[in-house]
């Protein structure tokens, strides 16, 4: 039971720091042009990675699977509609479907 | 000339609206019930491998980091030490870094009241606060982050003491909702070359890594196509969009 708690406790802890640093760091102050141009570009890269590792991997390997095919309809719709709301349903919808086949 | 300081984004004493807490809140709603559903599993799997309905529901309640908290558990479940499923969850978070420094500008007051607005910061969340140019609109993130909370908490709840009602959550189709939401978020964001080319970079460092690297790792690493933004150009069309902001 204290490996439990030991657990959560780190996990608390790591994720406070974590989450704190930036902030604390570099809050509450002007900072350089330089930096707003980084952090406006910050977006796509991060969006692409999360797109990337959550429809394409499984584990540690390379693969493709019904979310994957979830996904591209989402984006498809995201596209062509503008619509988040419209890509996330459509995105479950597939999925759903073509794992109910 | 160009790196010349900026005014800050969120002065120091500029109040959050509640009105911007609520849209907030709204924008953050479908996230909650897919957060909910999510959470409603982890009450599950935390049970499954030998966790009290009190401490899943503790860990749901003071970590609040899905990824990490799934990770962390799955490890302890394996058989893993305790050490290496901390350590799985810190780098699992590692992306909220990226995002925390991104916000930091954002964020006014002292150092401890930055340290707990920079605990909102959630995937979701980060993304519906974002207003593209750099700067983050406190009000939406703390309204989506509570929303989001209060759905995280509760799906555990509902796991903890419910079992396994639901059955395999997969089958909804659930887990293509947060991808599927990025990808939305990411077209909208490729409105230049220079997005598209960080976009493409992003996900490519990602997708080299996902074999090589701890989960959680690839994400941070793929923050480095952000660099783009350093050329030359990429600061002069900044400091252009900033003088059109502030209309001089």
């Amino acid at each position: 039971m204290s490996g439990t708690v030991q657990l959560i406790a780190g996990c608390a802890i790591v994720t406070f720091l974590i989450k704190a640093a930036g902030p604390v760091a570099l809050g509450g102050r002007d900072l350089p042009i330089a930096f707003r141009s980084v952090i406006m570009v910050l977006a796509p890269a991060l969006f692409a990675a999360l797109v990337v590792t959550q429809t394409l991997t499984e584990g540690k390997h390379i693969a493709i699977g019904p979310q994957t095919a979830g996904v591209a309809a989402g984006a498809l719709v995201a596209w062509r509609t503008g619509s988040i709301v419209g890509c996330v349903v459509a995105a479950a919808v597939v999925t759903a479907l073509l794992r109910a086949l | 000339m160009l790196d010349e300081a900026l005014p800050r984004s969120a002065p120091e004493g500029v109040g959050i609206g509640r009105a911007g807490l609520l849209a907030g809140v709204r924008a953050g709603f479908p996230f909650a019930i897919a957060a909910c559903i999510l959470s409603i599993s982890f009450g599950v799997v935390a049970q499954d491998i030998g966790m009290s309905k009190a401490a899943a529901i503790i860990m749901s309640t003071i970590v609040f980091a899905g990824s990490a908290q799934f990770a962390a558990v799955a490890i302890v479940g394996g058989g893993g030490a305790i050490g290496a499923a901390i350590v799985a969850a810190a780098l699992m978070n590692s992306r909220f870094l990226a995002m925390s420094i991104a916000l930091a500008p954002s964020l006014p007051g002292g150092p401890l009241w930055r340290a707990l607005q920079g605990q909102t910061t959630v995937d979701a969340s980060w993304a519906i606060a974002s207003r593209g140019d750099g700067t983050f609109d406190r009000a939406l993130l703390f309204g989506s982050t509570a929303i989001q909370y209060v759905f995280w908490v509760g799906g555990t709840v509902i796991g903890a003491f419910g079992g396994g009602a639901l059955g395999d959550t997969d089958r909804f189709g659930l887990d293509a909702v947060y991808p599927a939401f990025f990808a939305g978020l990411l077209i909208q964001e490729l409105h230049d070359r220079r997005s598209r080319f960080v976009a493409g970079a992003g996900g490519l460092i990602a997708l080299v890594l996902v074999p090589i690297a701890p989960a959680g790792v690839p994400i941070l690493a793929a923050s480095l196509a952000a660099l783009a933004g350093l050329t030359r150009q990429a600061r002069a069309d900044t400091a252009a969009m900033l003088r059109k902001e502030h209309g001089s």
